[in-house]
């Protein structure tokens, strides 16, 4: 195995494991917050929110790809501001790979976690305020452990299709090895080389090793939490 | 000790009043849709009314006039909920603690929670709920205690066993209780103070056996539900008959079965329409209780009742007759009657200490 996938094949799987490990804990905080706002929330412009949210989910991979590149490359408004200041650069680099997944996975954990919030009795909430509780202990102790299934969920499923992320990154940041080159652009250029076959199927049989692997574990961690908030 | 003077309007549906409720259990009283829990939502802050005021004691909660809109975790009102709202991922042990543990020895004994502290709420019965629920609420150190519907959710069997931990509560506390109910007996055991609600308005208000004895109140709470509280003091028993004898200004009352202490003060509650008038003092007939008693109001209702107020000691209570056997019988404020009151129509529901 460790023959068939070659160096660059376990370059590609570690750089995926780190962009989709790093993109998945970067969004979840986010991605919490958006999906409690639309959940419980009544404000102007919730819709507009809402679409932004789910904008990468519907567009093209490429186009958030080519947005992200504009807007976060070296010459883009964002990306040389986080540049000057921070010394932060995205454009080409394993960073820009997180991102781009992170952008991507965002719309499938909001809608998890979306779900989950909205299944909570809002009655609880009001019960603990009555109890004395402040909006950040009401959220702390009543309504995040009731909604931790649902977030693993969401994690789980950002993880996944952060692992998977293709189109948006490759426009984004390229594929170069060792740098910003994951799975799915490892696989696509090996595909392009006659005789790779061998490396294709060590990397295909990671990458459902990893999906399956992911999707496992959350069932197995839901099950026990499930039980734990008595349903 | 409550003051709540609010106005708000919902749609179509608007809720205006003004109650003072004093110590004790003051029962808001009303068919569903009568504006009941908008009326406890505004006061643990959970609903904001359009203008009014609402004091506690010396806190003020809310008043539109200054501006004054304590959000609920600071308003120290327990509230129970008709739905209970434990929360499931904590054991009845967390639960009751999280809002604070004052008390909490003395709340855990007098509603019998020991047994139930470590066990989970998906695992409770709905009377061990609701039992919970309320020791939650009064841990808090509550300065007023909301009820809404409690019992509601519970059959007759569950309502029977938690309505004595309530009374024990009611003797045993000094925090007010506004309690919610649409259910007369519940009212008549618990509450001394009674406000009906019809359409978001007060309709009447008062001390509970004034209001439950007046006619006026029989067509608001349904004919078949009116009826006269009476406090009672338990005066003897007949163990060969079965019979609890229960002595009370008006004269005396034989019940079925045995029941309190001697000498224990009992409430009942006498459906109106189990009251049946007499203008001379019936013979030969099988019922046990014939009270001499004045007649106090005549009141005729929509349909072919009318109810009639009556006076006997001290007491008030309430008869409903046909129009035609009030029109035959001439009867009129001040005459002097008998009221027959079957022993079998005051059921074990309707008697609470």
């Amino acid at each position: 195995m460790m023959d068939l996938l070659g160096p660059s094949g376990w370059a590609a799987i570690m750089l995926s494991l780190r962009v989709a490990v790093v993109a998945m804990i970067c969004a979840l905080p986010l991605a919490i917050g958006a999906a409690y706002l639309l959940a419980r929330k009544r404000f102007f412009g919730r819709q507009l929110l809402n679409g932004i949210v789910h904008l990468p989910l519907v567009l093209p991979p490429v186009v958030t790809g080519y947005l992200l590149l504009v807007t976060f490359g070296k010459q883009g408004p964002i990306g040389s501001f986080l540049e000057q200041v921070f010394g932060i650069s995205l454009g080409f680099r394993w960073t820009g790979a997180a991102l781009a997944a992170a952008v991507m996975a965002f719309p499938l954990m909001v809608r998890a976690i979306r779900l989950g919030i909205e299944a909570v009795d809002p009655g609880l909430e009001d019960a603990a305020a009555t109890l004395g509780a402040s909006r950040t202990r009401v959220f702390m102790t009543v309504t995040l452990p009731l909604i931790l299934p649902s977030i693993l969920a969401g994690a789980v499923l950002g993880f996944a299709k952060a692992l998977g992320e293709f189109g948006a990154t490759i426009t984004f940041v390229a594929a170069i090895p060792g740098q910003t080159q994951t799975i799915p652009s490892a696989i696509y250029g090996l595909l392009q080389v006659p005789g790779s076959e061998p490396a294709v199927l060590g990397l295909v049989t990671v990458a459902i090793i990893l999906a399956m692997g992911a999707l496992l574990i959350s069932e197995w961690l839901s099950h026990r939490m499930a039980r734990r908030v008595g349903r | 000790m409550l003051r709540i003077c609010v106005q708000k309007t919902q749609g179509q549906f608007g809720l205006d009043v003004d109650i003072n409720a004093p110590a004790g259990v003051t029962a808001i009283f009303g068919r569903s849709g009568s504006g009941k829990t908008t009326l406890v939502n505004a006061i643990a802050g959970l609903s904001r009314p359009d203008s009014g005021k609402i004091v506690v004691g010396e806190t003020v909660l809310f008043d539109s006039a200054a501006r004054v809109n304590l959000p609920p975790p600071l308003r120290r009102v327990g509230y129970v909920f008709q739905d209970a709202r434990l929360f499931p991922h904590m054991s009845v042990r967390r639960n009751l603690t999280y809002g604070g543990d004052h008390d909490a020895a003395h709340v855990i004994d007098i509603l019998g929670l020991e047994p139930l502290l470590d066990r989970r709420p998906a695992g409770l019965s709905g009377g061990e709920r609701q039992r919970v629920a309320l020791g939650r609420a009064l841990m808090c150190d509550p300065q007023i205690l909301l009820m809404d519907e409690p019992l509601a959710a519970l059959d007759a069997p569950r309502k029977a066993e938690i309505l004595p931990y309530f009374e024990r509560l009611r003797d045993e506390t000094r925090v007010p209780i506004i309690y919610v109910s649409h259910d007369v007996s519940e009212v008549a055991r618990l509450a001394t103070t009674l406000v009906v609600l019809d359409e978001g308005k007060v309709a009447i208000s008062g001390p509970v056996g004034q209001v439950l004895s007046s006619p006026e109140v029989v067509p608001l709470l349904g004919t078949r539900t009116a009826g006269a509280v009476i406090v009672t003091r338990v005066a003897g028993r007949f163990l060969d008959d079965d019979l609890t004898e229960l002595q009370f200004s008006g004269g005396r009352l034989l019940m079925p079965g045995q029941f309190g202490e001697i000498g224990q003060s009992l409430r009942i509650r006498i459906p109106a329409q189990d009251v049946i008038l007499a203008r001379e003092a019936p013979t030969g007939m099988s019922a046990l209780n014939v009270l001499p008693v004045t007649i106090t109001e005549v009141r005729p209702g929509r349909g072919p009742g009318v109810a009639v107020g009556l006076r006997a000691g001290d007491d008030q209570l309430l008869a409903r007759v046909t129009r035609r056997s009030a029109g035959r019988m001439e009867l009129a404020v001040g005459q002097q009657i008998y009221a027959i009151i079957k022993a079998t129509a005051v059921g074990p529901e309707d008697i609470g200490g």
